[in-house]
């Protein structure tokens, strides 16, 4: 069981002429090991500085980020050992995998850097990872990212996500840059794995109805503050906070749009 | 939903492996595959030429370079003297040939120092980002604008005798400020794409960062970089020897057009001139051809572009009116999935459906299955 506690995290970008830009107020949430909690709010939120944090792409202004009551440490073997717990799944698959290297070498290297398996045994696992996410490992291993489709690619970034076996999961709008007939896919992928390892899902999105589908607890950002928390259920069908209803009017929905029953959105 | 997915994984297991590791041939090629285009090969056969003719140029030239024929002076091509003899009686074939070694040395040792200076200021410029990237891009400007050729015509007059690595380390020191200024930009851009943010993430080391996730994805510009930087290491260096700078011990191409010019052999003895302009202009040639194949190379997603249209160019379909054709048959109802996730294919409106629908996939078990090409 492990346990991922924001404790009144603030992070301020120093923006040079303008003055600084408050990008999160003292936030807190506790992710948990085999439960999703889902991230909304519009572009420029801060759901992505949570997912910067989270990873120490970035390091929060002040507050506290606790794995198993332990802040992150800042450097060395130690907050490798941090990395290895919680990993990233980033929004645009074609950007997140280097176009240079085969997917072979993008599963292998966090398999070598955390010595997840001996090394003579990488390969196996490599071909055990594409496999877990539904890959036909033959066919993949050594071919480049530009050689497979968006939901291939985005497979390839949850498998090397899950390489160094993590408790802990962001998913950065994972199915955003995807074709709307394959998001399913991989959001029950997703789904799926999550139940398989007991992983702790943090999942950032701007959609309403796969949060409320694909999470237990919601939790929405409006500049850089945390404006309402709660059961998924509970936070879309009866939203406390103004901000949280406007969203949720915001999204798409048939039967409100078209007074006929049945008819088909324009999005769909 | 389970269930039935660990019974697939099961059949998978069973099935064969092909060999997976890469061998050593195919590693070697892969860094190579910048060079594997028409341009590129023509550039490199050119360029190879050249390079025999510098290795072995002692034992293809019939004459000393500076072997001097009395019987024949100033004359024009002959059985004996196949490219014509000089003011002294010199063969012009043999000075050609000696002269070679003199352009490929100077030009390639220039340009690999300067490529390492770019690299090294260029990539780190860009890497750390802040002050210091800001004051190495001061200095970088700098050495952008330093007159190349004056600063050589003085650094050339203090020595009596300068070495050919001198005047590459000349070359090299006023000549690599442009490549490092696109790496450097190069490198910001890549700084912040995803993929190394995904390393960094997963704690790869800095020197890993940059060595292997993003040193592979600067190659194309770094060679052209390399390539650019001979081109122009190999003009300065005929233009000194011309303009009389370098002296004539130090034999090159420029050095033969230094002569030709003092002994007034334009126009009339075209043979003395002509040859090593040529000579210049070939090699030049060659560097750029090279340089044209590694900016085909340069995007990986443009070269299956081009690849794609040599297939089309084969079928018949014009490349050049190009429009993103809407699949003219239509989709099978009861597939959700192919409709989306069959890749957008390029052809002509002109193509017919015969040209578009046969590379349509068949409905797909599950919808993403497809691959984009």
């Amino acid at each position: 069981m492990t346990t991922l506690e924001f404790k009144d995290v603030t992070k301020r970008y120093r923006i040079r002429g303008t003055g600084d830009f408050l990008a999160l107020d003292k936030v807190n949430f506790t992710l948990t090991s085999g439960k999703t909690i889902a991230l909304v709010g519009q572009s420029g939120s801060g759901k992505s500085t949570i997912a910067k944090i989270l990873t120490q792409l970035e390091r929060a202004t002040s507050g506290e980020v606790l794995l198993d009551g332990v802040a992150i440490p800042r450097r060395g073997r130690a907050l490798r050992k941090y990395r290895q717990q919680v990993r990233m799944v980033f929004q645009d698959p074609f950007a997140s995998l280097n176009p240079y290297h085969t997917i072979r070498h993008h599963i292998e290297r966090p398999l070598l850097l955390d010595k997840v398996v001996p090394k003579d045994q990488v390969e196996d696992e490599v071909f055990r990872l594409l496999e877990r996410v539904r890959l036909e490992p033959n066919d993949v291993i050594d071919r480049r990212p530009h050689e497979l489709s968006g939901g291939q690619r985005q497979r390839v970034a949850i498998a090397r996500a899950l390489a160094s076996r993590p408790s802990l999961l962001i998913a950065d709008e994972p199915v955003s840059m995807l074709d709307v007939s394959i998001r399913l896919g991989v959001l029950n992928l997703l789904a799926d794995l999550q139940r398989e390892n007991n992983l702790g899902v943090l999942y950032i999105t701007h959609d309403l109805a796969t949060a409320r589908h694909f999470s237990d607890e919601i939790m929405v950002l409006n500049h850089g503050v945390v404006v309402e928390r709660g059961n998924a259920d509970d936070v879309i069908l009866n939203p406390q906070n103004a901000y949280t209803r406007q969203l949720r009017d915001a999204s798409p929905n048939p039967d409100k749009h078209f007074a006929a029953p049945g008819t088909t959105s324009p999005r769909s | 939903m389970t269930q039935p997915e660990t019974a697939v994984i099961a059949a998978v297991d069973t099935a064969p492996r092909p060999p997976r590791k890469q061998n050593f041939a195919t590693k070697f090629g892969q860094a190579f595959s910048m060079f594997r285009n028409g341009k590129s090969i023509a550039g490199l056969c050119i360029l190879g030429f050249f390079v025999l003719v510098a290795i072995f140029g002692d034992l293809l030239a019939p004459y000393g370079p500076l072997d001097k024929d009395f019987t024949a002076l100033r004359q024009g091509p002959s059985a004996t003297h196949w490219l014509g003899t000089t003011h002294m009686g010199e063969d012009v074939l043999s000075q050609l040939i000696y002269g070679t070694r003199g352009v490929l040395v100077v030009g390639f040792a220039a340009g690999i120092i300067a490529t390492l200076i770019a690299v090294i200021i260029g990539v780190t410029a860009g890497y750390i980002g802040g002050w210091k990237s800001e004051g190495l891009s001061a200095v970088t400007n700098v050495f952008l604008v330093i007159p190349a050729l004056p600063l050589m015509i003085i650094v050339a007059s203090q020595y009596e005798n300068p070495s050919l690595l001198l005047i590459a380390g000349v070359l090299a020191l006023t000549g690599w400020a442009w490549g490092s200024r696109v790496l450097r930009a190069q490198t910001m851009s890549l700084r912040n794409r995803d993929f190394v943010q995904a390393a960094r993430a997963n704690g790869e080391p800095l020197y890993r960062i940059i060595a292997v996730e993003m040193l592979p994805n600067l190659i194309a510009i770094i060679a052209s970089s390399f390539v650019g930087t001979v081109t122009a290491a190999v003009l300065g260096l005929t233009t000194l020897a011309f303009i009389g700078v370098i002296p004539i011990t130090n034999l090159n191409w420029g050095t033969i057009l230094f002569w030709a010019q003092q002994n007034g052999a334009f126009p009339d003895f075209w043979w003395w001139y002509v040859p090593a302009g040529l000579c210049i202009a070939l090699l030049g040639m060659a560097l750029s051809l090279i340089n044209f194949g590694i900016d085909e190379y340069v995007n990986p997603r443009l070269r299956s572009a081009g690849e794609r249209a040599r297939e089309m160019r084969k079928k018949g379909i014009k490349v050049s009116s190009s429009v993103t054709a809407v699949r003219t048959a239509p989709p099978s109802g009861s597939d959700p999935g192919s409709g989306g996730a069959s890749a957008p294919k390029h052809a002509s409106p002109a193509a017919d459906a015969d040209a578009v629908t046969p590379v349509t996939p068949p409905a797909p078990a599950s919808p993403d299955d497809t691959t984009a090409r």
